[in-house]
């Protein structure tokens, strides 16, 4: 039997449709980016990392063999002072110089270490947007006022882009007295300047593009062009710097920390404090200086790995 | 009275240290309801600037001067305040830009982008806007609006692109839309449909229509008075036949005569207008084309040519123009003619006129 016309037609007209239904996968901007970032290997080393980083930060202080303040002394302070027992079957990491359990003490700071970088970036994030978002959209679309709005609050961004971040971070914990809170407000103001100049400066570029004018030609309001328009186009360096601010905050908590601004709550470890701790007995047992080093950098490193990848990804002009 | 009357039309930018442009200097031209007009030139110039200036468009800087007035319905546009400007934008009166790509949010749905409007100057929200926006969508031609409406500007086509930007241009039903080289980033094919979309709106909704373009097909399928611009000034008005019959500017004549042409034979070489717009500020008097010009006389230099009216309606801005019926690209008839007496820098004579 052959087929008719018709139905040929009818059966090209299916097979038009499915191509096109195909051609229309990678759906939105984000989850085209998200594609490109699968493919790339930098990109999936950091994310191995921070997955292991995370799970252990979440679920490790439930599981921990011993509470992180626990001293587990088997006879050897007084058998023989300044000697602190390396790996065992019972404390995989050894104990540190007052006999706590160096393995659980780490998986515990992790969760701290997570504490610190989330928590302080994120309030770099949120003041430093805000800065720079209105900065932003005053200078980019703003009328008489818009000039001199971006002016003011980019002139106190820049006397806090002025002070070396560490001495600021170090004045604020001054101020505040130690403490983590403390650690997260220091390190978090330090990040503000770079988010608010990326916004700034990415709003100010989208606010001459195209879509700005056709929208402005169609008598859309400014403060919703601001929104609707200009933000969510100027969003991905900062979300790119955000995730490297992550790794740099671990670090400057961490040196805060060593600093003896940090935790002061011996019963909390974090990895900071157990580096300082640690210093005095490099010596004596260099593993527990060693190990919270190591883990800082490699939790930063998972975190500049992906966030460098991030920003390929999303990178419109690296794009195809 | 017409719809939209723009007269004598400048925009100068001045910059410190650097002499005064005049981008547009006294461009004046009207539209009618219903009516399509043409703003043609090549670029640089000012057909944009002119309608920029037009929409309140042009970006704000230090030195822009705006003059003349541009009155549409009764009202100049150029003198309104921030507010009832952006009243007007959009509603009354519409832009579509050259490039559908750039001119679209790549982050947000087509859908969002639509609704916007409708909900910035209709006052519509929700199911109502959604179903205003499919339903403009469908009338610019785009199948399967409904699901259009989700999609993000990097999924449609070009002449898609284009038609959801004249989607939006005309959601409100403005009385006068200006479209900005709208076919120019589009193929051939595609070009012929949206500019048989834009002639349907026309014709439909009576919407008075400003075109700007450098490609003399578009002119010659889409409008009814055309506008030559040259150096920022209007060098020839007339209708289209009279325009592409027998241009009364030798600039005109240059354009006309430097499309590429089927009928040509092989290795025919295309015919140009030698030289370019260049700086504007080169010329500081006298007719700008003079420079390029193969019917150039002395009197081009000194005074800018006044417009002169002709009896069927038509005006043009030339102290020597073409004989009237038919002309063939004049060829290189004076040669001889003298150099430009005024100091200023000219741009580089054509080979044969070198001493």
């Amino acid at each position: 039997m052959t087929i008719s016309p018709g139905k040929k037609r009818e059966k090209i007209d299916r097979l038009a449709e499915l191509a096109a239904r195909d051609d229309e996968r990678g759906v939105s901007l984000w989850r085209e980016a998200f594609r490109r970032l699968r493919r790339n290997p930098a990109a999936i080393v950091g994310a191995v990392i921070l997955a292991l980083f995370l799970l252990i930060a979440i679920v490790g202080p439930f599981l921990v063999p011993y509470p992180a303040d626990a001293q587990l002394w088997k006879g050897e302070i007084r058998d023989n002072i300044g000697y602190f027992p390396g790996p065992r079957a019972d404390n995989w990491f050894g104990v540190d110089h007052i006999g706590r359990d160096e393995f659980s003490r780490m998986i515990v700071g992790a969760r701290q270490t997570l504490l610190v970088g989330v928590v302080s970036t994120l309030i770099g994030l949120a003041v430093g947007s805000l800065i720079g978002g209105i900065a932003g959209a005053s200078a980019g679309l703003g009328g008489k006022w818009g000039r001199a709005v971006d002016n003011t609050l980019m002139r106190f961004v820049d006397m806090l882009l002025a002070m070396p971040s560490l001495l600021l971070a170090i004045s604020i914990a001054a101020l505040l007295g130690a403490g983590l809170t403390t650690v997260m407000i220091a390190v978090g103001v330090v990040s503000v300047p770079v988010f608010a100049r990326l916004l700034r400066g990415s709003m100010i570029s989208q606010s001459n593009s195209d879509y700005v004018l056709a929208a402005t030609s169609l008598g859309v309001r400014k403060p919703k062009i601001a929104l609707t328009h200009v933000v969510p186009n100027s969003l991905a360096p900062v979300i790119v710097q955000a995730t490297l601010t992550l790794a740099t905050a671990i670090i400057e908590a961490a040196a805060l920390s060593f600093l003896g601004l940090g935790n002061n709550d011996a019963s909390i470890p974090e990895w900071g404090v157990m580096l300082a701790d640690a210093q005095r007995y490099l010596d004596a047992a260099p593993r527990l200086a060693v190990l919270p080093a190591l883990a800082i950098i490699v939790t930063a490193l998972g975190f500049t790995l992906l966030g460098e990848a991030m920003r390929e990804a999303l990178d419109p002009k690296l794009r195809k | 009275m017409a719809l939209l009357e723009v007269d004598d039309l400048s925009v100068t930018f001045a910059r410190r240290g650097q002499r005064t442009v005049h981008a547009v200097d006294g461009v004046s031209f009207s539209v009618d309801a219903g009516e399509v007009v043409g703003l043609v030139g090549e670029s640089g110039c000012g057909k944009s600037v002119t309608s920029l200036a037009i929409m309140g468009l042009l970006p704000r800087q230090p030195g822009l001067r705006v003059g003349g007035r541009a009155v549409f319905d009764g009202t100049d546009l150029l003198q309104l305040d921030d507010r009832s400007r952006r009243d007007i934008r959009g509603r009354d009166v519409a832009m579509i830009f050259q490039d559908p790509l750039s001119s679209l949010n790549p982050v947000i749905p087509i859908g969002l982008q639509v609704t916007e409007v409708l909900t910035r100057h209709r006052g519509m929200k929700g199911e109502a806007a959604q179903k205003e926006a499919a339903d403009l969508l469908d009338r610019v031609g785009i199948p399967d609006p409904r699901r259009r409406l989700k999609e993000y500007p990097h999924q449609l086509s070009g002449g898609m692109r284009q038609r959801a930007l004249i989607a939006m241009a005309v959601a409100c039903q403005p009385r006068l839309l200006i479209a900005d080289e709208p076919t120019t980033a589009l193929d051939v094919t595609i070009q012929a449909q949206i500019l048989e979309l834009l002639k349907e709106l026309v014709r439909d909704s009576g919407t008075a229509l400003v075109m700007i373009t450098h490609d003399l097909g578009v002119v010659a399928g889409m409008c009814d008075t055309i506008n030559v611009l040259y150096a920022g000034r209007v060098v020839e008005t007339a209708r289209r036949r009279p325009l592409f019959r027998e241009p009364r500017h030798p600039y005109t004549v240059g354009l006309l005569g430097s499309v590429p042409r089927l009928d040509a034979g092989r290795g025919e070489r295309l015919n140009p207008i030698p030289g370019s717009v260049r700086d504007v500020l080169a010329w500081p008097d006298g007719c700008a084309f003079a420079p390029r010009c193969t019917r150039r006389i002395d009197e081009c230099v000194g005074a800018p040519p006044e417009l002169t009216l002709t009896y069927d309606g038509r005006s043009y801005r030339c102290v020597n123009p073409p004989p009237v019926p038919g002309t063939p690209p004049p060829a290189a008839t004076d040669a001889g003619a003298p150099e430009p007496a005024t100091g200023g820098p000219v741009p580089a004579p054509r080979e044969e006129e070198k001493p």
